[in-house]
């Protein structure tokens, strides 16, 4: 009965009912390969636990000026800096049209702390720590930071100067919490 | 898939007959590496480094299933779970260190067959499929390579991690969640440790199956030979085994008598002392380096330390790593020439050894810090190294005026031994 039908279906529509059915099968098993394939995607993102390390508090009340620390924000180290008021006026006479990132320094800091410098230690070229805050660390030719790895040299107020790096060193979101504790994340 | 006189496997044993019948295993390896594989008669001993491949290879995978037995993935605990098998496990250093320096001897042989396939014109027609698989090995053992140095947990370990997987924080928009993604955190950490120490365990048996595919296709056109003439007929030929079991047997020897020399004498002569430190985050060292197999593209690498043309720095030198290597995929279509050894090529063959003088130049770039005057010598080796693949050799293919070549690889060897009478008997 079925073999008797067919052939006329093929003539009113050109579609028969197995290229259908076909098409249909296929593309559902293809569908559900691909759903199977999020999760398997997914499990290699930051997990809960690691993304729960976002927020660190910092006490910097013994960092003198012209001194800086180390500390570490998501397992990633974060330079705080106490600049002098010259390296502030440096990077301010820097003009904006000569920075391969522009930004000033009243962007990069917090209005009436402009001289707590603080900023993610990681190279933006390929994730080195920079050198310079550490005490007799290279600073590199522009008195800021120094990448070792590649050759990139961060102004006083971390901006990039010189060498591969795309763009400044990171400022992570923070706020004072008072005037000696400052809570990153 | 080989030439019509090639001996036929018939068993004697009626057990080999009866397995014969049932799985023909020992037939399949007759046909391919033993006496019912036709090999051109001259080959030199620049055909003995594919066979050394495979035996740097099994000695990785031997010696890493073992190290993977008191290895400890885990972040707190991997820098001294490697301790442990260096001062603890019975035999752990000598197992820890032929491994080690098993993949510098990997990477030695590899680099070695890929300049016999360069100087011989391996890559032409017929073999086009052999080079590119062969690259995608180079691509999966550099993969692998990299892991496995992860693994220890020392500050190179960490920091090449951080350096290699800040490469694709250079793609735009994608960039910075890929390398989140790939590094399963922010930093190198534990979720990276896990991840790679299963990947480095799985990636040499997909080496492993990549070099089936490279044997199968090249055994549908058979071995080239020195002089680069396709085999005509039988006297071109000698049976694989015994006559290159023999003789990749003694290569082994060598080989394993340098890989022995290395092992005992010399153990971390090609390591860095750094990673002996543990994996410090907030630290880098002072002149990181990767290891030596890699010197030649990281110089490429550093060489980009200006933006040009809209794309910064960062994202040229990345682009311009992965192309040094993208490029050999090209290879077979960039070299038009017929003729395939260098041989006969006396242009191509000054150009060949300016570039293996250029590729050991930014190797030894690689290894110097990012100051003057290497920067600018590692500008100038990469321009060069892309000169030599996108401009040179497709001129040099087209205008070159070839060497008169013998007829046949019989005829070649004859005259060779023409000279030397007394040797000619063989």
């Amino acid at each position: 009965m079925a073999s008797e039908t067919e052939p006329a279906a093929v003539i009113e529509d050109g579609v028969r009912r197995r290229d259908f059915i076909n098409i249909a099968a296929v593309s559902f098993a293809g569908v559900g390969a691909g759903v199977v394939v999020l999760p398997l995607i997914a499990q290699m993102n930051p997990s809960a636990d690691v993304l729960a390390l976002s927020t660190t508090e910092i006490d910097i009340s013994a960092i003198q000026p012209g001194q800086a620390i180390k500390t570490s924000w998501r397992k990633q180290p974060v330079f705080v800096r106490n600049l002098f008021a010259k390296e502030i006026a440096e990077a301010k006479a820097v003009p904006l049209s000569d920075l391969r990132d522009p930004e000033t320094i009243d962007q990069r800091t917090k209005p009436g702390k402009e001289n707590w410098l603080i900023t993610l230690g990681v190279c933006t070229h390929l994730g080195c720590v920079p050198l310079g805050a550490a005490e007799g660390e290279n600073k590199g030719d522009f008195g800021g930071y120094f990448c070792p790895c590649h050759g990139s040299h961060y102004d006083t107020a971390a901006r990039i100067r010189k060498g591969p790096a795309p763009k400044n060193l990171v400022v992570p979101p923070y706020e004072f919490t008072s005037d000696t504790v400052v809570m990153i994340g | 898939m080989s030439f019509p006189w090639a001996k036929n496997y018939e068993p004697q044993q009626p057990l080999m007959k009866w397995l014969d019948e049932k799985l023909p295993l020992p037939r399949l390896v007759y046909n391919a590496v033993g006496a019912g594989y036709p090999v051109p008669r001259n080959l030199n001993y620049f055909w003995n480094f594919g066979v050394l491949a495979c035996a740097a290879l099994a000695i990785q995978i031997v010696t890493g299933i073992v190290l993977a037995m008191h290895y400890a993935a885990n972040a707190g605990v991997a820098f001294n779970s490697v301790e442990h098998i260096m001062r603890d496990v019975n035999a752990g250093w000598f197992i820890r260190y032929a491994h080690m320096n098993g993949a510098s001897m990997f990477f030695i042989v590899v680099y070695l067959h890929i300049f016999r396939g360069l100087y011989y014109g391996s890559y032409k027609a017929p073999r086009e499929m052999v080079w590119l698989l062969g690259v995608v090995i180079f691509l999966l053992m550099m993969a692998t390579a990299f892991m496995g140095y992860v693994l220890p947990w020392g500050q190179m370990s960490f920091w090449g991690a951080q350096v290699i997987t800040g490469f694709f924080s250079a793609i735009p928009l994608v960039g910075e969640p890929v390398r989140e993604w790939l590094l399963g955190g922010f930093v190198p950490d534990n979720a990276t440790l896990n991840r790679f120490f299963s990947l480095h365990y799985l990636l040499p048996f997909v080496i492993a199956g990549v070099i089936i595919l490279h044997i199968w296709a090249l055994h549908i056109p058979g071995s080239s030979n020195p002089t680069g003439i396709e085999v005509k007929d039988e006297q071109d030929t000698i049976p694989f085994h015994p006559y290159y079991t023999a003789k990749d047997g003694f290569g082994l020897g060598i080989f394993l008598l340098i890989f022995a020399l290395l092992t005992f004498f010399s153990p971390n002569t090609l390591g860095h002392a750094d990673n002996y430190i543990p994996a410090n985050s907030l630290s880098t060292p002072a002149h990181i380096v990767p290891e030596w197999y890699f010197l030649p593209f990281y110089a490429i690498l550093k060489a980009f330390t200006f933006n040009f043309l809209w794309v910064d720095a960062k994202l040229w030198g990345v682009i311009a790593m992965f192309a040094s290597i993208a490029v050999l995929f090209f290879l077979p279509w960039l070299d038009s020439s017929p003729v395939k050894s260098s041989n006969y090529r006396p242009l191509y063959r000054i150009f060949f050894w300016i570039l293996v003088v250029d590729v050991l130049v930014l190797g030894y770039c690689g290894m110097q810090p990012a100051e003057q005057p290497y920067v600018i010598l590692s500008q100038v080796g990469a321009i060069y190294y892309f000169a030599h693949f996108l401009v040179i050799l497709p001129i040099v293919s087209r205008i070159e005026r070839p060497l008169p070549m013998p007829n046949s690889i019989t005829e070649a060897v004859l005259a060779k031994h023409a000279d030397a009478p007394s040797e000619a008997t063989a």
